[in-house]
């Protein structure tokens, strides 16, 4: 459980980034489609810029864990559902104005509305779940 | 205190994200992503039968105190050292939701839309519940939302995120421009 809390601080540096970067704004997220700016291009294409380098000089140099094990990130593999079910995704990034992560960071933020916002998404994974085998991959 | 409550420019939380991505995986080999936390919090409070729920969620129980972590960070920086001021959202975006009816930009989220009342207005549900459940429904038929396929997997070179990284801009454009001025009319 020790080594676990570990995740629970580096979410805690992820909300507090999240809110400093404006990411959480409804506002920032329609600016963003609407080409009105140019700060949310910037955060998502500097942060894989800096993520890919990281990725590089990991496999480059055989970095391992600080438990010395392997690190191995499994591959992401194709189905229809990255072009419809990033569709729907999309269409509620719009509507709420937050993708999962600033959700938990604008409930905290003292947003409780967004809670009722979290718990349908939550919902809608279920019904991910239920209707899965009858959805075209 | 004006480094605490003051917003940070995109070229320092922009790599500040993207070192998210190797920090996780050397703290324990885990994959930069949220969206699969909503598939824990469904394993672990109602799996049902399906078969999709019923895995040893506790093993993944990292992206749960993750998740909960940004909970805590949100408080931290959203609610003890809030931004006094409004955020400095373009000019023509202002403009564009003022025309919308969208007048009150002085918080996080439009305050006429986002609120428990409203949730019983077609807008607020639309907006909040249906936005909601795309979020989740979408994200899971994805196989990954803006830090799993965005962040993670274009840092990896992985296509099909770039796939879905694309498909979620052109969601998000639709909304934008033809649906939600509709919603906003409603």
């Amino acid at each position: 459980m020790m080594s676990k809390l570990k995740y629970l601080f580096l979410g805690f540096i992820f909300g507090v980034i999240l809110i400093k970067a404006e990411v959480v704004s409804w506002f920032r997220i329609q600016e963003m489609f609407r080409f009105q700016a140019f700060h949310m291009y910037g955060i998502i294409g500097s942060a894989i810029v800096v993520g890919a380098i990281s990725i590089l000089l990991i496999k480059k140099f055989k970095v391992k864990t600080i438990y010395g094990k392997e690190i191995i990130i499994a591959p992401k593999e194709f189905t229809k559902g990255n072009i419809i079910g990033g569709l729907i995704f999309g269409l509620g990034w719009a509507m709420t104005g937050a993708c999962p992560g600033p959700l938990y960071a604008l409930i905290g933020s003292g947003l409780l509305v967004v809670t009722v916002v979290l718990f349908f998404a939550v919902l809608g994974t279920w019904a991910y779940g239920r209707l899965k085998d009858k959805l075209p991959h | 205190m004006n480094i605490l409550t003051q917003p940070w420019p995109w070229y320092v939380s922009g790599p500040l994200i993207g070192l998210m991505v190797p920090v996780l995986l050397i703290l324990g080999n885990k994959p930069f992503g949220i969206s699969s936390s909503l598939k824990h919090i469904c394993s672990a409070c109602i799996p049902g039968k399906i078969e999709y729920f019923n895995y040893n969620w506790k093993a993944e129980s990292w992206n749960l105190l993750f998740a909960f972590g940004i909970v805590l960070g949100g408080f931290v920086a959203g609610y003890c050292f809030s931004n006094p001021n409004p955020i400095q959202i373009s000019e023509n975006t202002i403009a564009d939701l003022n025309a919308m009816g969208i007048k009150d930009h002085s918080g996080f989220v439009p305050s006429e839309i986002f609120n428990f009342q409203s949730l019983l207005s077609l807008k607020g549900f639309i907006l909040m519940i249906i936005g909601g459940f795309f979020v989740g429904f979408g994200t899971r038929y994805a196989d990954g939302c803006t830090s799993g396929h965005s962040i993670m997997g274009l840092s990896n070179l992985q296509w099909p995120s770039l796939v879905s990284t694309i498909c979620f801009f052109i969601g998000g454009l639709i909304m934008t421009w033809f649906i939600l001025p509709w919603i906003m009319r409603l």
